[in-house]
């Protein structure tokens, strides 16, 4: 192997790049792998390996960490919504519904029924894009090219629709406390529409060059499986534990927003390992896409009406009153950012692509945060490296941690 | 399920170890009170309940009243109706005193959250299998920064003088 440089720290040590290994017993080798790695990055995975067989695993995390839940404490109450998008970018929606609905149970307020299903319209158009990012990521652990490019093209598609919408690609700020920032743009639901036709068509052929594929096949089967009571031991959450055979989604055990009036079904497999994995992602695309013709038809039999609730509009100034009512954007007034919310606690969560996110708040009746705590997917899912790893291959280490759809920046905060 | 039934069925499992119950705005979040020493009792007894998994750990600091509250957020993947409501179980302990007992042997979900609180407020799980900073490095959990004696000084407030 022409990459391995002999280290200078002993006979036995291997540099390999992106890897450092010691030798710590009798054939028994410690390789630390990351937190550069060639794929997501940010996180190590320090391994114990007994010639090829992994022993022991222990995730190795916190290199993205941005002290979330103390800084939300400094500030107002609004400006923790841009702080927690910086999670996961590409499911900024999904990520800060939650907290904005925590909030609004303790100002005791709901979102009118048009911004429900707008702020529906973004969670799913976040949830394909996030689907396919970890699709892409997914593809360069496994070496395969074509599936790192493809689903990252047509992620563009998405993230297209997601601009056009709410103004910026990835961190929206769409859903504020009461409503949402704007409502749709003339002609936004035809284009939706072929998103969606293009998207069926699209999964169609991942099928062929990558689901259906003997080597991906080969490498996933069998790999990874994480049997339904370890899956409810762990906490393992989202996509993850659905293909482990618990039907278990947010969205219908605790309906938020208008899904429990939407019709939708959530998919479950038995199976448990990497393949039945991949295949749960495909479905709950097919399903998101499902959801965002049912919100498409919604928006086009209703008439416009105020997409932000009555009480942050009605003190408005006559200027912002007026964009409000021509071009249904809202203009956040000072009112935002010196609120008060009243003291008591609340729990929040949603499903994001990866699986449950949940807010704890608490306020003491001030202008910011007592106490945030959140915990997202990807924390929840850590834990699967510990306990799901050891016993397979280094050679599936990569195929494990693709297929669960590890994304660091939301796992450290 | 109501959320009364809900505090009844823990009612009924807990015993007499409920200090207090209280249900939070939107009928969904059940804070049960109980004392430090039952916690482990508490927990073993609510797994046995249905109550599968953790769906967080936290604590909270409450310096002026000179203690800290620790919560375990409890639901259900099993029970479709349980898993409507989050049960959390929290009990007090002191703030100069930081220390508990773990849950992560009852409830492998909290291994990694007991490490955040940890690391967060230097709060000490006994008999926990590996206590150590997750997130944070050490020097830095060190100054345990999610205590509220902890400020963080940045974006200092810009006074702008009203032009006249």
């Amino acid at each position: 192997m022409s990459g391995i440089v002999r280290g200078n720290v002993g006979f036995n040590d291997l540099k390999i790049p992106g890897m450092w290994s010691r030798k710590i017993g009798k054939d028994l080798y410690e390789v630390f792998i990351g937190p550069q790695h060639p794929g997501s990055g940010h996180m190590r995975i320090i391994i114990r390996i007994d010639g090829d067989i992994i022993v022991e695993a222990e995730p190795d995390m916190g290199y993205v960490h941005r002290t979330m839940e103390k800084l939300s404490e400094g500030r107002a109450w609004i400006k923790a919504i841009p702080l927690f998008e910086r999670m996961a970018i590409h499911d900024a929606c999904n990520v800060t519904l939650p907290y904005v609905r925590a909030v609004e149970k303790l100002l005791g307020i709901e979102a009118p029924l048009r911004a429900k299903y707008l702020r529906v319209l973004l969670c799913e158009i976040n949830r394909i894009a996030a689907f396919l990012y970890g699709f892409g990521i997914f593809g360069v652990f496994l070496g395969h090219s074509t599936m790192y490019m493809w689903p990252f093209g047509d992620r563009e598609v998405w993230v297209e629709l997601a601009e056009w919408l709410t103004g910026a690609r990835l961190t929206h700020t769409y859903p504020v406390f009461g409503g949402v920032r704007r409502d749709v743009p003339e002609g936004f639901t035809d284009s939706l529409r072929k998103a969606i036709r293009y998207m069926r068509r699209r999964l169609e052929d991942y099928r062929k060059i990558f689901v259906d594929n003997p080597v991906i096949r080969a490498r996933l089967e069998d790999v990874g499986v994480i049997p339904r009571n370890l899956a409810i031991e762990l906490g393992i959450t989202g996509p993850n534990l659905r293909a482990s055979g618990v039907r278990y989604d947010v969205r219908k055990n605790h309906p938020y927003e208008v899904y429990d009036e939407l019709d939708f079904e959530i998919p479950v497999f038995q199976e448990g390992d990497a393949y039945a994995r991949v295949h749960q992602r495909v479905q709950e695309i097919l399903q998101s896409l499902r959801i965002l013709e049912q919100v498409a038809d919604w928006l086009d039999k209703h008439p416009r009406e105020p997409v932000m609730h009555e009480r942050f509009w009605k003190t408005a100034p006559p200027l912002y009153k007026k964009i409000f009512q021509e071009t249904g954007r809202v203009k956040l007034g000072a009112v935002m950012a010196i609120m008060k919310i009243p003291q008591g606690k609340a729990y929040e969560r949603g499903e994001t692509a990866r699986g449950e996110i949940s807010y704890y708040v608490e306020s003491d009746g001030g202008n910011k945060p007592y106490r945030i705590r959140i915990h997202s997917a990807s924390a929840r899912n850590a834990l699967v490296y510990k306990y799901i790893v050891p016993g397979h291959r280094v050679m599936d280490l990569p195929a494990i941690y693709g297929s669960i759809d590890y994304f660091p920046p939301e796992a450290d905060r | 399920m109501e959320p009364q039934e809900v505090v009844d069925l823990v009612r009924r499992v807990l015993g007499d170890m409920v200090r207090d119950v209280k249900i939070w705005k939107g009928n969904d979040y059940i804070e049960v009170e109980i004392d430090a020493s039952s916690i482990r009792e508490a927990a073993a007894r609510m797994k046995e309940a249905g109550f599968d998994h953790v769906k967080d750990v936290t604590a909270v600091d409450y310096m002026k009243e000179g203690r800290f509250r620790i919560i375990y957020n409890l639901s259900s993947y099993n029970n479709f109706d349980l898993s409507y409501y989050i049960v959390g179980l929290a009990y007090d302990i002191p703030r100069d005193k930081p220390e508990t007992v773990s849950l992560a042997d009852i409830y492998t979900s909290a291994e990694f959250q007991e490490r955040e609180v940890y690391e967060g407020f230097g709060i000490i799980f006994k008999g926990h299998p590996d206590l150590k900073p997750l997130l944070l490095s050490p020097p830095v959990a060190e100054q345990k920064p999610l205590r509220k004696d902890f400020i963080v000084r940045e974006e200092p407030e810009i006074k702008v003088e009203k032009k006249r």
